[in-house]
């Protein structure tokens, strides 16, 4: 499947709402632009051409305040363009925001691929493919330097950092295969680092991942994990070493010993089992932990945390998980 | 108001009798001719032909590399050259062209020459420091082009980390040291004009005497003096953890990669003003003279020119609205963005109502202006695109930003540097160019300019990402038009090389004001004497004297 694409197509695919809204955005500032600018281009060519040096122009002063002209020409645009502002920042921050129940994809970046994970742990590298009709969120991160999803059709893009987790998420409505692009320049073949995304209905999906191979899910691959790592053993209830208990972590505060309180997000997870020591160490406990810095592949280390966020403690009674 | 003026500059000038007696034949380019005299000189003058010597250079190198981009990107796979060689090609172009030809190419060159002789002073107020910038900038260009021969750099100008400190298999210290000592260059310039712009005022030229010229220049050393040391700071660090492994940036050795992009674009944003302001001083000379009107809103423009240098510093993180930058600082980050953006792209019509009911003369350098009249506005606003976060999101790090930028630094400031060269070329070198083939040439670069850079707008939207040495087939028509126009642009670039040069030695002698324009470096010989003027210049009784005053003059100066 390669993308359907004319040879010149001057209104490219949109398939989720916020992609049409910004595309609606940018034609309605292009009215503006269009407002502000034209004007000038006309004066300019009627101006050269009406008082050219010996035309017979009234060159009478106007007698129009200067002032006045100079606070309307950049108090009227400013306010213009303000609406735009509101608009593009209300948008901005809708996108920014996932609802709870979104299906969380895991994309790790790497000089030069995509690999992508499934939450019933099927991987692609590359090319990826998603239903159509719900929430999704990418959980990006790098594996070396800095990189960039980029999914034009949904109209959005956010970097891959390589010491933090940040997300992308979006509802396409339409099925389709659209282009998969790197956008932060990464070193040699930066430009073929990319593939394909393809949305599709939820029945073909589901028919998809059962093709694609079932593995294990994240969730249980990380159970997996958790044990051969040997994080039971200090972490579960009843064993020797007296490590905190990880159930119904996730999404809650953490009294540090330092003082602080942080929130267990994916990130702080990530961090915490890669350095947990020093001024990340949890009020109460000793510096016992070793560092897992070098020792866990980043794959691994995405289905640890989503075994983690769905850890719940039996009788504790928090739910670590929201419901929608 | 006089009374500041006159202070620093009674007690610096000289008697002008030494001079009187040299006769016409002694200006600053016949003093003396041998290697030395030039290598040596402590004349802004002669200095300024030395950086226009220089950068031109650089042009010439970052063009070929441009060419190389757009050769590389008529075909889709990439068929043409390796990816590796198309990543130097753009990193070469890029960093010629920002660090060596468009942040020295107004200042260095015309605001060296023309300061002293507007404020109506002898030379800068540290001659010595001058000749040491040039120096520095020599020395940072060295080990540039030491990195160019030995086999390039591919990190793209803005050298992220760790990309550029861990991973990239190219000559990326010596590029690094290159820039880091370039940056010395302009704080030493900066330091020098602001100085020069307080203390060496002739008797009578106060503030706002002065032409927006110089006060543009102004606004760009404030930004060369409080910018530059940070990215030197930055330059340095990313050098100490790419040659000793010392971690600042890279995770891998505890670092933050973000802060890297923090300390680069808080000085890259202000350097963008570095490279607009003095092309706006520009603009805002020859429009008046071609017009032969008082500019539109003197004291406006002036305030404006620092008021743009001041808030430009707040605006640095709307690079980084999808890198990882929380909500909030995006959303103020954005709201500074549109602060900054609107007054700067509405200059423009301060420059279109100065025409209005002038006398024009349509010559070369006002050609130039007036395209980038057009050109600026449509940079300035697509600018607004990139700061509205919805929009950003999804034409971040596409052709779209590429276009904008180049409306802005060609559009803006080569146009601006083009125009400006054409107007005091006779002031320069004593002698008259082409003026049919200048014609041409503004014609030619206007066009080729546009059929190179509009469609990019569109490749942009239609969501090609930069820095692509390969790219999807259906974008390969809006490419091949760029590269078609890029050949008209390189035609239009080559002509001026040829005919300025010729004009050197065959050109027509070039009176004292051959444009009938106001300010002080039209009241001396063209070129002029070694020490500028031969009597003291006579300062006029309001900026922008021309015959043809709008109401607003009667308001404010009458």
């Amino acid at each position: 499947m390669t993308p359907n694409h004319a040879a010149l197509e001057l209104w490219p695919a949109a398939v989720s709402a916020t992609a049409s809204e910004t595309d609606l955005l940018i034609l309605a500032f292009t009215v503006l632009t269009l407002l502000l600018t034209v004007p000038v281009f006309v004066a300019i060519t009627y101006f050269a051409l009406r008082y050219r040096e010996g035309s017979e122009a009234d060159r009478q002063p106007s007698g129009i305040r200067s002032n006045l002209i100079e606070i309307s020409w950049m108090l009227i645009p400013f306010l213009l363009t303000l609406i735009f502002f509101v608009w593009g920042a209300r948008l901005y921050v809708a996108s920014r925001n996932p609802p709870p129940d979104a299906m969380v994809i895991e994309a790790i970046g790497r000089q030069w691929m995509w690999k992508f994970q499934h939450p019933t742990g099927q991987a692609e590298i590359n090319n990826l493919h998603l239903p159509i009709g719900q929430p999704i969120r990418l959980r990006i991160i790098s594996q070396d330097v800095i990189h960039a999803l980029y999914l034009p059709a949904v109209r959005l893009q956010v970097a891959a950092l390589p010491d933090r987790y940040t997300d992308l998420w979006f509802k396409a409505d339409k099925i389709g295969t659209y282009h998969l692009y790197c956008s932060e320049y990464c070193g040699t073949d930066h430009s073929v680092m990319g593939g394909e995304v393809t949305f599709m209905n939820p029945g073909d999906y589901q028919d998809w991942l059962t093709h694609a191979g079932a593995q294990q899910s994240k969730v249980a691959a990380g159970r997996t994990l958790y044990e051969a790592y040997g994080c039971a053993g200090c972490h579960d209830p009843g064993s020797a070493v007296k490590a905190p208990s990880l159930a119904g972590l996730y999404g809650n505060p953490v009294k540090l010993a330092d003082g602080r309180t942080v929130t267990a997000d994916e990130t702080w997870l990530r961090e915490k089992i890669l350095n947990p020591n020093g001024d990340r160490l949890a009020e109460g406990y000793k510096q016992v932990m070793p560092s897992f810095a070098g020792r866990i592949p980043e794959d691994e280390l995405g289905r640890l945390i989503d075994f983690l966020k769905s850890y719940t403690a039996p009788a504790s009674g928090k739910a670590a998980q929201a419901t929608p | 108001m006089s009374a500041t003026g006159s202070v620093g500059g009674t007690a610096r000038r000289e008697p002008h009798a030494p001079e009187a007696t040299l006769g016409r034949k002694a200006d600053y380019l016949h003093a003396d001719s041998t290697l030395r005299s030039w290598f040596l000189t402590t004349d802004h003058k002669r200095i300024a032909i030395l950086y226009l010597t220089s950068i031109t250079g650089f042009f010439v190198i970052g063009a070929v590399a441009a060419g190389v981009v757009r050769l590389a990107l008529i075909v889709p796979n990439g068929a043409i050259m390796t990816n590796d060689t198309y990543n130097k090609a753009f990193t070469i172009h890029g960093v010629v062209m920002v660090w060596f030809f468009l942040i020295p190419s107004i200042p260095a060159t015309f605001g060296n020459f023309l300061i002293p002789l507007m404020i109506g002073a002898k030379d800068l107020a540290f001659p010595k420091l001058n000749l040491t910038s040039w120096y520095v900038f020599m020395a940072g260009a060295f080990f540039t082009l030491v990195s160019l021969v030995l086999g390039g750099v591919d990190t793209g100008w803005t050298f992220y980390a760790p990309l550029s400190t861990a991973f990239s298999n190219t000559w990326v210290l010596p590029a690094l040291i290159g820039v880091t000592i370039v940056g010395f260059s302009s704080i030493l310039t900066g330091l020098n004009f602001v100085v020069t712009i307080h203390t060496m005022r002739a008797p009578g030229m106060t503030w706002f005497k002065l032409p927006i010229f110089v006060w543009a220049h102004y606004a760009t050393s404030l930004i060369f003096l409080l910018a530059t040391p940070v990215i030197t700071t930055a330059l340095i660090l990313l050098i100490m953890e790419r040659g000793f492994h010392i971690g600042v940036f890279d995770p891998a050795y505890g670092g933050d990669p973000v802060l890297f992009q923090h300390l680069f674009w808080f000085y890259s944003h202000p350097a963008v003003y570095i490279m607009v302001l003095p092309g706006m001083g520009v603009i805002s000379e020859i429009v008046p003279a071609f017009a032969q009107k008082k500019l539109f809103g003197y004291r406006f423009v002036a305030y404006a020119s620092i008021g743009l240098a001041s808030v430009t510093f707040f605006v640095w993180g709307h690079h980084m609205f999808v890198n990882g930058q929380s909500d909030l600082a995006s959303l103020v980050f954005s709201a500074l963005s549109f602060a900054v953006a609107v007054p700067s792209a509405v200059k423009v019509y301060n420059w279109t109502a100065t025409i209005h009911k002038g006398s024009l003369r349509l010559d070369t350098p006002m050609l130039y202006a007036m395209g980038y009249i057009g050109l600026f506005v449509l940079g300035g606003l697509t600018g607004l695109y990139l700061a509205t976060l919805a929009i950003n999101q999804h034409i971040h790090a596409t052709y779209f930003v590429v276009a904008h930028f180049h409306y802005i630094m060609v559009g803006g400031t080569v146009l601006a540097f083009l125009g400006g060269l054409h107007f005091w070329w006779p002031k320069f070198t004593g002698r008259m160019y082409s003026e049919p083939w200048g014609r041409v040439s503004a014609v030619l670069i206007f066009l080729g300019f546009n059929v190179t850079f509009f469609p990019q707008f569109i490749l942009g939207y239609l969501g090609m990402p930069r820095r692509y040495a390969t790219y999807p087939a259906e974008f390969q028509l809006l490419n091949v038009l760029s590269s078609a126009g890029a050949t008209i642009l390189a035609a239009g670039y080559i002509f001026p090389m040829l005919y300025l040069v010729y004009s050197l030695w065959f050109g027509r002698k070039a009176p004292a004001n051959p444009w009938n324009a106001k300010g002080l470096e039209w009241e001396t010989g063209s070129p002029p004497p070694k020490h500028n003027f031969l009597s003291p210049p006579e300062v006029p009784r309001i900026p922008y004297d021309y015959p043809i005053q709008a109401q607003e003059s009667q308001d404010q100066h009458g």
